[in-house]
């Protein structure tokens, strides 16, 4: 096995790992934040952001790593960012969620996962039309919040890590 | 059984922001691992690998159509980083099952029996059809809520700033038509 394999495979084998410990595999947890009554996936979701911006920030800084970011192209992350909600609310899994929750043994994620590579598969064959139709319309390119924003990463940061704090208290106190 | 796991919070599995914050400092790792190992720096995603999974597939099926393609050419049948992470995520979700004994075989969750009842071709076929609008749509946005929602968020990318507050808001949206009972 080549070593990008090999490092692919024990990565995904920890990230399975942390995602099942955290019990935010499971249909009705991932149904159950977008209900608005248990905020597992969101108080998963927010520390692995809140630790991973410090510590790529950091890493970034100190010329270790480089930034990969998407791009800001309005139309297609509007509508296909609606399209995968529309998905995910009857799937109940996201795509790295839906081999994680297989692993527990849900295979009911069977469906779900023929049903993403039967939506790749058509996503391609549509690619050419979506390419001339709705690709980059308004296309932002790959820029950060801190180009957006009068505002360096730091203080976006520490901003964001107020506001997940005070979100984890309310979670707390209302018991979701 | 299923019910009693399903309700209680802590007892079962980890402080999910224990968990969350390992994973945070997994995706570190990983961004660092990939640039200093493999020369450059990926990150933590996962619907890409779905497009190659179905070029494998045309492969066999209908090769001439995989080479017309122009998307195919740029994310073709090869078993690559991503690809071996995102199965490295169900042998890690299957050994985290095994060593606590949360595995269970399960053919329609609570949620879904409550609404649907418990035929499992019914979740099935749902799900097949929830699957396809999904990565469609994710293949479309450029990103799941591992590559936005995660790797984009955490580099600040203002993408997925955008991106993920769409997929929820939908999600919501569609979840509350289909779940939420009106109880008086």
């Amino acid at each position: 096995m080549t070593a990008a394999r090999l490092l692919g495979l024990l990565t995904g084998f920890l990230f399975g790992f942390l995602l099942q410990k955290g019990r935010v595999l499971r249909f009705e947890k991932q149904l159950g934040a977008l209900l608005l009554r248990d905020m597992t996936i969101f108080k998963f979701m927010l520390s692995a952001i809140m630790v991973g911006a410090v510590g790529i920030h950091l890493l970034e800084g100190a010329g270790v790593v480089s930034f990969s970011h998407k791009t800001l192209d309005i139309a297609p992350l509007l509508l296909g960012g609606a399209l995968f909600g529309v998905g995910w609310a009857l799937a109940g899994f996201c795509p790295g969620t839906a081999l994680g929750a297989l692993g527990e043994g849900r295979w009911h994620a069977l469906g779900v996962i023929a049903g993403m590579v039967a939506g790749a598969a058509l996503y391609a064959e549509a690619f050419p039309l979506l390419q001339q139709q709705l690709i980059g319309w308004r296309d932002f390119g790959r820029i950060g919040l801190p180009g957006l924003l009068p505002l360096p990463p730091w203080p976006i940061i520490a901003i964001f890590w107020g506001l997940c704090l005070l979100l984890f208290v309310f979670f707390e106190r209302r018991k979701l | 059984m299923s019910r009693r796991s399903g309700k209680r919070r802590s007892g079962d599995g980890w402080n999910p922001y224990l968990a969350g914050a390992l994973a945070g400092l997994l995706a570190v790792a990983s961004a660092w691992a990939t640039t200093a190992g493999l020369g450059r720096t990926s990150y933590l995603g996962a619907s890409t690998s779905f497009v190659r999974a179905a070029a494998f597939l045309l492969r066999r099926a209908a090769p001439e159509r995989l080479a017309d393609n122009v998307y195919f050419q740029g994310t073709g049948a090869v078993v690559d980083w991503q690809f071996m992470l995102v199965g490295g995520i169900l042998l890690g979700a299957l050994a985290a099952a095994f060593g606590d004994r949360s595995f269970r075989l399960e053919a329609a969750p609570p949620i879904w029996r409550e609404r649907f009842g418990t035929s499992a071709s019914k979740r099935l076929s749902f799900g097949f059809l929830g699957g396809l609008i999904a990565m469609f749509g994710a293949r479309l946005a450029d990103g799941c809520p591992s590559g936005h929602g995660l790797s984009g968020m955490m580099q600040l990318s203002a993408s997925a700033w955008l991106a993920l507050p769409v997929f929820f808001a939908a999600g919501a949206l569609v979840a509350a038509r289909v779940y939420r009972r009106r109880t008086p």
